[in-house]
């Protein structure tokens, strides 16, 4: 057995290189967002309010534009639908929570967060969920708000020669990149993109948001036909199910 | 609707994208606790929007440059996010991604300037 706060600190070791990370991730949206006028305490706000990073340099970007606040919004909200994911993924762990803490522990939801957390939950029983969880994402929103606030100091120094805010495109494909990690993924990306390039004129920024849609729509289309080739070639799905036994050697399973 | 993005759509962004993004992560860890209940057609589609949506977000901004497509290696954005693209997929590292997109674009800059 592990004390609680034997558990919290094993979370903080696992949350000190991921800060090394997210630091510059955090002081590109705080450059980002003096760079777009919006103030100090609007970009500290946005961090704290939002704290989902990919989506605040999107939500940063549109306000640049000039969007309709109804679109920076929808974006935000596309952007973060992963989010929903980790959520039902991460639930069944934080069941015997109370209410409360549970209202708690899904604000510090983050991609990191979740990532690590659930790797540990799964491995092991006994650590605490709610402190070993906590001691991961509690270092990682302090820094996030740091950095947001460093960035906004840095921004207002910052020469534009240095074309600083070609560091958002960057933070994302840093971001991207990972996430393309079979044929489906990788047709959703390209379309998405395609689609976004094709439709840059439309009017209020909507581009983004039905490049987004039909990225996502293709690549389920590619993924059904892809998985009704490989059931073509693996036989029948009923056989499989059967071999219970050998279905971490099935590479569907996601 | 469309508001211009004055200081106060700059609060609502920030509130409305707040509350709507805590809904998202507190929807299963308070109504259910089992991933058995998405249904399985949003699970699938959930699976796509990180690289659907990021790279609608990334690529337009390599291709233009100044309002004009620019499908050449006079575009040093093009050629730096193209080095960050393998440096991204080679070390999966934000920082590393960062430190040579950045270089990049200033080192094409100076010698195409």
């Amino acid at each position: 057995m592990t004390s609680p706060r034997e558990d919290f600190l094993s979370g903080v070791r696992v949350a000190a290189p991921i800060i090394l990370g997210i630091v510059p991730f955090g002081m590109v949206a705080g450059v980002a967002a003096a760079g777009v006028g919006m103030s100090a305490i609007q970009a500290l706000a946005m961090s704290v309010v939002v704290f989902a990073g990919a989506s605040q340099l999107a939500a940063i970007e549109l306000i640049g534009r000039n969007a309709p606040v109804a679109v920076v919004v929808l974006t935000v909200l596309v952007v973060n639908l992963r989010h929903v994911m980790y959520s039902a993924s991460i639930a069944p762990h934080f069941r015997r929570q109370s209410a409360k803490w549970k209202a708690a522990l899904a604000y510090l939801l983050t991609d990191q967060a979740y990532a690590v957390s659930l790797l540990e939950f799964e491995n092991d029983e006994e650590t605490s969920r709610r402190w070993y969880y906590l001691g991961v994402a509690v270092p990682l929103w302090v820094a996030w708000q740091i950095a947001t606030i460093v960035g906004v100091l840095l921004g207002a120094q910052i020469p534009s020669g240095w074309q600083l805010e070609f560091a958002v495109p960057l933070v994302f494909l840093a971001v991207l990149v990972p996430a393309v990690t079979d044929r489906a993924t990788g047709a959703a990306a390209v379309v998405g993109g395609g689609v976004a390039v094709a439709a840059n004129g439309l009017p209020y920024n909507l581009g983004l948001i039905v490049a987004a849609l039909v990225g996502i729509a293709v690549g389920l289309a590619v993924e059904s036909a892809f998985s009704v080739n490989s059931d073509d070639a693996g036989g029948e799905g009923e056989d499989r199910r059967e071999s219970g036994g050998d279905r971490a050697d099935d590479g569907e399973v996601a | 609707m469309a508001t211009p993005l004055e200081t106060d759509g700059v609060w609502l962004v920030i509130i409305a994208g707040g509350i709507g993004t805590y809904a998202l992560r507190l929807s299963f860890v308070a109504l259910f606790g089992r991933l058995d209940d998405v249904p399985e057609g949003v699970e699938r589609a959930l699976r796509f929007v990180p690289a659907a949506v990021l790279s609608a977000l990334v690529v337009p901004k390599l291709v233009y440059a100044d309002g004009a497509l620019a499908l050449s290696p006079g575009n040093p954005r093009l050629l730096a996010g193209a080095l960050a693209v393998l440096v991204a997929w080679r070390t999966e590292d934000i920082l590393a991604t960062l430190v040579a997109g950045m270089s990049g674009l200033w080192l094409l800059t100076f010698a195409l300037g």
